[in-house]
């Protein structure tokens, strides 16, 4: 069964949270990883691969770098959820 | 008809009886790197964990530092030269194609007439010379085999790519392997993903130049040919190593029949720290095990960096002799090497 938005939002805000330490309510679609997150290029391969367990997804790594806000990961994981 | 031939006789099991480290004098600051880059000493440290490097002064060729680490190894394991008869060097920075360096070696530490030769497999090497090592001692055709990685990757560093250029050092590290009458090496877990190749490897090979085709050559900032070097794709090597080697470091722990609980010490390739610590959380470790951060001081010396943080912990006192210890080594092939050990 598809996972919402919403629920797919939650879930990469806790993941950032442990990851990088970032409060979860921070974590919203139009922050990017990198310039608002300190997500940088490393940590972004934990998050990545910490999304694919949750959501049941892949993401190859020439994909990971179209994902520069959250909201862009949140739309890669809802359009690729099997 | 086949003859009957008589069976191998070698040692129930191997260990390692001795280890040595060699680090080239000259120490390297980021401050020295960020002449050639535009980066900042906060960036290397966040995205690497290295501080410093050693890179090695012309005196200092992969022969003379093999050699340094090899003479500790031997006084370590409390035998002489003449009782080595099998040298193995893995380097993939000794520029000469043929004799390979570990003739000399064997040669110049008095070994009489060991086997001698060289392996490439790059920042896996040490794991494979002490799968093939601890395979000649349980064979018979060795009772005592010298182990060395040795690198001068300073030489294989493009000093003007941001991504690398803080990345490498140089150094060699050296053991001792000989007979056991218990298990003292668990079985090695390894392979290679040659469908991976693109994703570390020297920028262009040697015969480009020979052929006199510089045209196409990578140039630097002063219009020069660069000498090849070593580029990587930065987020494919992390989640490789962090993950799929997590994988392997757990499958190592299982052949040897142990749990992470019953590990004191834990030697990844030093590569980057980020990459230690995201293994040591991914795997699960437990906050007893030592962890080797060797890197920190030391750079990425590719088939050197598992020996020298060995010695360094032992000296110390970071681990001790007896201690049991998981090492895993990953790298451009990509090849990749884990095993549990006693520490000599």
């Amino acid at each position: 069964m598809a996972v919402s938005r919403e629920e797919i939002l939650e879930g990469l805000a806790e993941i950032v949270n442990e990851i990088a330490g970032i409060p979860n309510d921070e974590v919203t679609e139009e922050k990017s990883f990198t310039d608002d997150l300190d997500v940088d290029s490393l940590s972004m391969v934990e998050v990545v691969v910490a999304a694919e367990e949750r959501f049941g997804v892949k993401i190859p790594d020439d994909d990971v770098k179209g994902l520069k806000t959250v909201g862009d990961a949140v739309g890669y994981i809802t359009d690729h959820q099997s | 008809m086949s003859a009957k031939l008589k069976p191998s006789r070698g040692a129930p099991h191997a260990r390692i009886m001795g280890v040595g480290g060699y680090r080239p004098v000259r120490v390297v600051p980021n401050e020295e790197i960020l002449k050639h880059i535009d980066s900042s000493d906060e960036w290397i440290r966040s995205r690497s964990g290295i501080v410093t490097r050693h890179w090695a002064g012309e005196d200092e060729t992969v022969a003379e530092m093999a050699l340094a680490a090899s003479g500790k190894a031997i006084a370590d394991a409390g035998i002489t030269a003449e009782q080595v008869d099998a040298v193995v060097i893995s380097t993939v920075s000794h520029f000469m194609q043929t004799p390979s360096v570990a003739t000399e070696i064997a040669h110049r530490l008095g070994a009489g007439k060991p086997a001698a030769f060289d392996i490439s497999a790059a920042c896996a090497g040490f794991g494979y010379g002490l799968t093939v090592g601890k395979g000649l001692v349980v064979e018979g055709s060795a009772t005592h085999v010298l182990v060395v990685g040795v690198e001068r990757l300073s030489d294989l560093t493009d000093k003007e790519d941001r991504s690398t250029a803080f990345l490498f050092g140089d150094g060699a590290g050296a053991v001792v392997l000989g007979p056991s009458e218990v298990p003292a090496m668990g079985p090695t877990v390894w392979g290679s993903e040659g469908d991976k190749a693109q994703v570390i490897a020297q920028t262009v090979p040697w015969d480009r130049f020979a052929l006199g085709d510089v045209a196409e050559l990578p140039v630097d900032s002063q219009g020069n040919v660069k000498f090849p070097a070593l580029r990587q794709e930065g987020q494919t090597v992390f989640r490789w190593a962090v993950f799929e080697m997590a994988k392997v470091a757990q499958r190592a722990l299982d052949a040897a029949g142990i749990t992470a609980d019953e590990l004191d010490v834990f030697i990844p390739h030093q590569a980057n720290m980020r990459i230690i610590d995201s293994m040591v959380k991914t795997l699960g470790l437990p906050a007893h095990v030592a962890v080797a951060r060797d890197i920190e001081t030391t750079g990425n010396t590719s088939a050197a960096s598992i020996p020298l943080a060995m010695e360094r912990m032992l000296e110390t006192g970071q681990a001790k002799s007896g201690d049991t210890a998981l090492v895993i080594g990953f790298g451009a092939g990509l090849v990749y090497a884990a095993t549990v050990v006693t520490l000599p």
